[in-house]
């Protein structure tokens, strides 16, 4: 692992720390409420922070989450650094993509 | 158990293929698995391989996996290994076997060059001398790592190490940490990029297996932390 | 693969952590793809639904655990790659750190 893939590994977690604790508050809240399904998205849409802050977390967990497993697939996978770095940009593609998706889909798009 | 009745030793015979061949040696007090390998070698089987000098830990070169850990086995005591009248010896883990006990060290001391473990002099003997506080915290830092004699026992304990054959290894990594640390040398920036490059410090998972083994009471995964820490500063302020 | 050169906190606490780490990567498509399902509000709705299953629940306070160890073993990584070195007392932080957010976390979701 590359001093610059270390730096992003290292920082993209310092940032993903408060976020997955907003982001279990967020769960929490609407449990405890027992809000529906159509009352979460009542909230969520056309809201430009639930946008920001969640479209953040996921460009931010993409990167981790891929990075993570290019070691993993190097030390356990037999992969090599070529195959590891190309399956890691894959996945990281594949989460951003769905992740974006999602939060297009509660805070933007939809009826 | 009754001295008489000797020690089942099982010894790793052949290179990266081979056996194990059972011995039974005789039991005696104060006895180190050296003095075992020692009694194979000379009374039962003059063939066996394996590497020893000082014989009171202090050079290193006896380091062998005993009972699955790597350790001196000068500063061994057979006594507080042997489980149930048994003892395993095999080569060091993580390098090639030569044969039997001796591996080849060559890949590890490659390793300690590829992180740039040597002094780069930033002055010549013309030059007045360069004062360095022992109290400095970089004399500090350097001086906990300093002591490594390149055994290999940590290099044999990390997983890391075993996972991916170019990582640096906890070794070659403390002593960048060491080298780095002296105010001394005139490319610290050099050892930084050695340490932090793909198959360096980045690697490390802080299982601290290698400080569990060092002998010599090293703590590399620290070293290692330190490299992490100076290499990201280094990165974020563009020496990098 | 996995023998470890000695049983020892170290080598545990890296173990949860790379487990934890591999199952919510591998967690996260499905998570989003459900969650992408929102463009229908109705397929949403059932599936907001279907989380009342208590397989669903158990799997949430499953993820809930993995969240908390992962988020652990990192801040316990971060304390000893980036602050003084005195590893006994950061581990011990660590793991009180996420003890706390996984058992709170499954209390407040009315898991446990």
């Amino acid at each position: 692992m590359s001093a610059r893939l270390f730096l992003l590994q290292r920082l993209t977690a310092l940032i993903l720390a408060p976020l997955v604790l907003v982001h279990l508050g967020v769960i929490i809240y609407a449990v405890r409420n027992g809000l529906s399904a159509g009352e979460i998205l009542e909230r969520t849409r056309g809201s430009l922070g639930w946008a920001a802050f969640y479209g953040g977390f996921v460009l931010t967990v993409s990167a981790h989450g891929a990075i993570g497993l290019r070691s993993i697939l190097i030390e356990w996978g037999g992969q090599g650094r070529r195959s590891a770095t190309a399956i890691g940009w894959a996945a990281g593609s594949l989460l951003l993509v769905l992740g974006l998706r999602a939060v297009w889909a509660v805070t933007g798009g939809g009826a | 158990m009754s001295q008489n009745a000797g020690i089942e030793v099982r010894v790793w015979r052949g290179g990266a293929e081979g056996r194990y061949q059972t011995f039974r040696a005789p039991r005696r007090e104060n006895q180190t698995v050296l003095d075992i390998v020692t009694w194979i070698q000379r009374e039962a089987d003059p063939t066996l391989s394996y590497r020893f000098a000082c014989r009171v830990g202090v050079c290193g070169s006896c380091a062998m996996t005993v009972n699955g850990k790597p350790r001196w086995t000068c500063r061994t005591h057979v006594s507080k290994v042997a489980s149930g009248g048994r003892l395993t010896i095999a080569p060091l883990r993580n390098l090639a076997v030569i044969r039997d006990l001796a591996t080849d060290m060559a890949p590890f001391f490659e390793k300690w060059r590829r992180a740039r473990g040597r002094f780069e002099a930033a002055i010549s003997r013309d030059d007045p001398l360069v004062p360095v506080s022992p109290e400095s915290p970089e004399r500090r830092a350097a001086d906990a790592a300093i002591e490594c004699i390149n055994c290999a026992v940590c290099h044999a304990a990390c997983d890391v190490v075993a996972w991916r054959g170019d990582y640096l290894g906890p070794a070659a990594l403390n002593r960048a940490w060491a080298a780095w640390n002296d105010v001394r040398d005139g490319d610290r920036v050099g050892v930084l990029a050695a340490a932090t490059s793909e198959a360096g410090c980045g690697n490390c998972h802080s299982h601290q297996s290698c400080a569990e083994h060092c002998p010599v009471g090293i703590d590399p995964t620290r070293s290692i932390a330190g490299l992490k820490c100076a290499g990201l500063m280094a990165l974020l302020r563009g020496e990098l | 693969m996995i023998r470890p050169a000695c049983n020892h906190p170290g080598y545990w606490a890296f173990l949860l952590h790379r487990l934890s780490g591999l199952a919510l990567v591998l967690f996260l498509p499905v998570h989003f793809w459900v969650l992408g399902t929102a463009l229908d509000e109705t397929e949403f709705g059932v599936f907001i639904a279907w989380t009342a299953h208590p397989l669903v629940k158990f799997g949430e306070w499953g993820l809930v655990l993995l969240l908390a160890a992962h988020m652990t073993g990192g801040v316990r990584l971060l304390m000893l790659e980036f602050l003084p070195w005195s590893e006994r007392q950061k581990t011990r932080i660590a793991v009180s750190l996420g003890l706390a957010l996984g058992f709170g976390a499954a209390f407040a979701l009315g898991l446990v």
